[in-house]
């Protein structure tokens, strides 16, 4: 049986480093629709919308993180998460979210269209992450 | 020259000064050992932000696609000037040092034919630049009421700046803030944010000889990550800000706890001689009074 490879893996927030371990495979909200990575991944830079991000480490545990954008650099040596804010799903709670949905919409009023119609994928993927990750 | 009781109440005073100004110095060291880990546990992050964005402009440069926020406006008629400083005083000479670097480039922009706009973040830059150039002060950001600075705080700001520069309100912005070397040295620091410059970071050789492939695609991902980028610039600022006003307080707390022991020390002696007059005055006076019996 072969083991399967493992390689670095990085999730850091602007306010700190959350995560940086061998992992052996990480599946990444993309914008263009989830992607797994695993070792020796091709080159990939993409953006990342909200969403939840699950690393399976070397040692076979799985954490799950919640991201709320940013991208991610894929190298097939390793992979770093830039998420503009995460957390890990444990420490998520529900009116936390609801506020970040709030301050999106308080946003939304006077807001270009093209704006416009990105904020409310935004708060449409912030809801369904809210329904993933907490249940009702 | 004041009496006993006088000098008595001066010396009281002074001392409770000096249990003020250690208290003071005390919470800065705690607060800057707290300012200093976040501006740590941020440094990940804006290292890898550089890292990437030097790589895909490089990518991009080739191509031509690269946002206005990179490139600039291709004039540098109007400059913006983001100037960070702290919200409170009794930190030396912390937030008068960053006024004065901002003030001198203003002058130097404004002998140079330029317009000038500035934008305040944190009072005490506010109160000194109000003084001269208030018509230039387009906006000021209070965060007074934030305890601990978050990337959205930084991120608002950046969202400001930005949504000026889709106005075309200006063409170069610049921000000021204080670069923390250590608890003794600050150094105000002026850093171009609009246009980005690529940065000092040289890329890796490694890095840079890997073909990426771009999902979107490399414009998209530059134009989304360019903003991101000035936010997390602003944080950075912020944070070394934090630290460094806190490092500025420590040093002065430290000297006014040290001058009040000074003064205490020479208001003591002084105290102590007069007292001593007093008791051989009077000794003299009864001495003189028995002989005169």
């Amino acid at each position: 049986m072969v083991m399967a490879n493992s390689f670095s893996f990085e999730l850091v927030s602007p306010e700190r480093l959350l995560l940086s371990e061998q992992v052996t495979e990480v599946v990444i909200p993309a914008t263009e629709g989830e992607m797994t990575v695993m070792a020796n991944h091709a080159p990939t830079m993409t953006t990342v919308k909200p969403g939840v991000v699950t690393v399976k480490t070397a040692d076979g545990k799985t954490e799950r993180f919640a991201v709320f954008g940013g991208f991610a650099d894929i190298l097939p040596t390793g992979c770093t998460l830039l998420a503009e804010s995460a957390v890990h799903v444990d420490e998520l709670d529900r009116t936390a979210l609801d506020k970040r949905i709030e301050a999106v919409r308080a946003e939304l009023d006077g807001a270009g269209d093209e704006k416009k119609t990105r904020a409310e994928q935004f708060i449409a993927e912030l809801t369904k992450l809210g329904e993933v990750v907490i249940p009702a | 020259m004041p009496s006993l009781k006088d000098l008595k109440n001066r010396i009281a005073s002074v001392k409770a000064t000096q249990k003020i100004t250690k208290a003071m110095k005390m919470v800065a060291a705690a607060k800057l050992r707290r300012a200093q880990e976040a501006a740590e546990a941020a440094r990940p992050y804006s290292q890898r932000m550089a890292a990437v964005l030097a790589n895909i402009a490089q990518a991009v440069g080739a191509d031509d696609g690269a946002p206005a926020l990179m490139t600039g406006t291709g004039k540098d008629d109007t400059h913006l000037l983001v100037v960070c400083t702290a919200e409170r005083g009794l930190c030396g000479g912390f937030n008068s040092q960053i006024a004065r670097h901002a003030r001198d480039h203003v002058r130097k922009l404004i002998a140079a034919g330029k317009t000038v706009k500035i934008i305040c973040v944190g009072k005490k830059g506010f109160d000194i630049l109000r003084r001269e150039y208030a018509s230039l002060i387009i906006d000021r950001v209070d965060l007074r009421e934030v305890k601990k600075i978050g990337f959205q705080n930084a991120d608002q700001i950046g969202h400001k700046v930005i949504a000026l520069f889709e106005k075309g309100e200006f063409d170069v912005c610049t921000l000021f803030y204080s670069e923390f070397k250590s608890v003794i040295a600050q150094i105000p620091t002026a850093q171009q944010l609009i246009p980005a410059s690529a940065g000092p970071v040289a890329v890796e050789a490694s890095d840079a000889s890997a073909v990426y492939e771009y999902e979107p695609d490399a414009g998209a991902i530059l134009s989304d990550l360019i903003p991101r980028n000035i936010s997390v610039q602003i944080f950075r600022a912020l944070l070394e800000n934090v630290a460094g006003e806190m490092g500025a307080k420590m040093s002065a707390m430290d000297n006014a706890t040290r001058n009040a022991g000074d003064m205490i020390n020479k208001l003591t002696l002084n105290y102590n001689r007069q007292r001593q007059a007093q008791i051989t005055k009077e000794l003299i006076e009864i001495i003189s009074g028995a002989e005169a019996l």
